[in-house]
């Protein structure tokens, strides 16, 4: 079983810092970083219009579909997919086996750019990832929910 | 597998409602998306065939309000009942925090209850999950029909273990909020424990 994803401040800005560069350097619309369980960790450029929530949750479903179908055809995963629209099309990257990157760019880019782009932001992203499993596995990691009470509990469910 | 974010101060969780085919997963959803507000939910999202049978899931995004200032979110999704889908129902199983049993009450339904319970264990197995250990309800549902099975037999068959379960008429919405507040519950007393989710 894969253990709990925990966001410390610091990776959380280094996260953010390389998704805002990314959408800049790869002239990209909207950047977004979701874990492959469907939450939306990172989102970076013209996210106003879009429901970043169901973004996450829909990524994650298609790359576990692909990851299904890689694995049906004797493929670990598909670690890159594709998807072109009408104006805006789609780039998902898998990062470090736990993430999946993903870019929404129209024409005023191009894919081989985006491309470009993201074989440098994903490695960067897999060095942040990596420390920071490192830092929950450390020792005194514990839940940060360990002091919450039956009462703190039941707060939440009174109306 | 809970999402902790120290920096926004968020807390997400995953619960999957589980069942066989037509024994109301979705209404459940539905009936929770119909009657929370706007402001502490998301959009519904469905993906489902021309006759509305589940392809892939239905989610939920819904905000429970704060603990010690995390706010709390939970991710409802439903997998698709029907059994030729089981890859797909595979893959929703996924980092999930609890689990929703939904059952039919009704009598000719009981052997596809027992046999999606007995495909949640081995799902759930094979993602390195014991059914007996993660935050677990049980739900009867369509209680309102005339062939619907008594519950204590339900019990016996579906709830050995005497999890946390409830009777159910999901498309009015009797038991569809106390299902949910009791997994809702058994998955932060699981965090608070700093389980492995």
């Amino acid at each position: 079983m894969a253990s709990q994803l925990v966001m410390y401040e610091e990776e959380f800005h280094k996260i953010n810092a390389v998704c805002d560069r990314l959408t800049k350097d790869a002239n990209a619309k909207v950047v977004f970083l979701v874990d492959k369980n469907g939450q939306l960790i990172s989102a970076a450029g013209q996210t106003q219009h879009i429901d970043t929530t169901s973004l996450a949750s829909l990524t994650a479903g298609n790359v576990a579909a692909m990851g299904g179908l890689a694995k049906l055809i004797g493929e670990n995963e598909f670690p890159n997919q594709f998807h072109e629209g009408a104006k805006d099309s789609l780039y998902m990257t898998i990062v470090g086996s736990r993430v999946v990157l993903v870019v929404i760019f129209d024409n005023r880019t191009s894919l081989g750019l985006v491309r470009l782009r993201i074989k440098k932001a994903s490695d960067e992203l897999s060095k942040i990832f990596e420390a920071l499993s490192r830092r929950a596995e450390a020792p005194g990691a514990g839940s940060p929910f360990a002091e919450i009470s039956d009462a703190d509990i039941d707060n939440l469910f009174s109306e | 597998m809970s999402f902790i974010n120290y920096s926004s101060r968020e807390i997400n969780c995953k619960i999957v409602y589980y069942g066989p085919g037509l024994c109301g997963k979705t209404t459940n959803l539905q009936y929770i998306y119909n009657k929370t507000n706007p402001e502490t939910k998301g959009k519904l999202i469905s993906l489902s065939t021309e006759t509305d049978r589940t392809l892939f899931f239905d989610f939920l995004p819904l905000s429970l309000g704060e603990i010690r200032g995390f706010k709390t979110r939970f991710h409802l999704y439903t997998v698709p009942g029907q059994v030729f889908y089981d890859a797909s129902r595979k893959l929703i199983l996924k980092g999930v925090d609890g689990v929703v049993f939904v059952a039919d009450s009704q009598v000719e339904r009981m052997e596809a209850n027992i046999e999606s319970m007995e495909n949640l264990r081995v799902n759930l197995a094979e993602q390195g999950y014991d059914l007996n250990k993660v935050p677990f309800c049980i739900q009867y549902n369509k209680r309102d029909l005339p062939n619907a099975v008594s519950v204590e037999e339900l019990r016996k068959v579906l709830n050995p273990r005497n999890v946390p379960d409830f009777q159910a008429v999901a498309p009015t919405g009797v038991g569809v909020f106390d299902t949910l507040k009791a997994v809702a519950k058994l998955v932060l007393t699981e965090l608070r424990k700093g389980g492995q989710g």
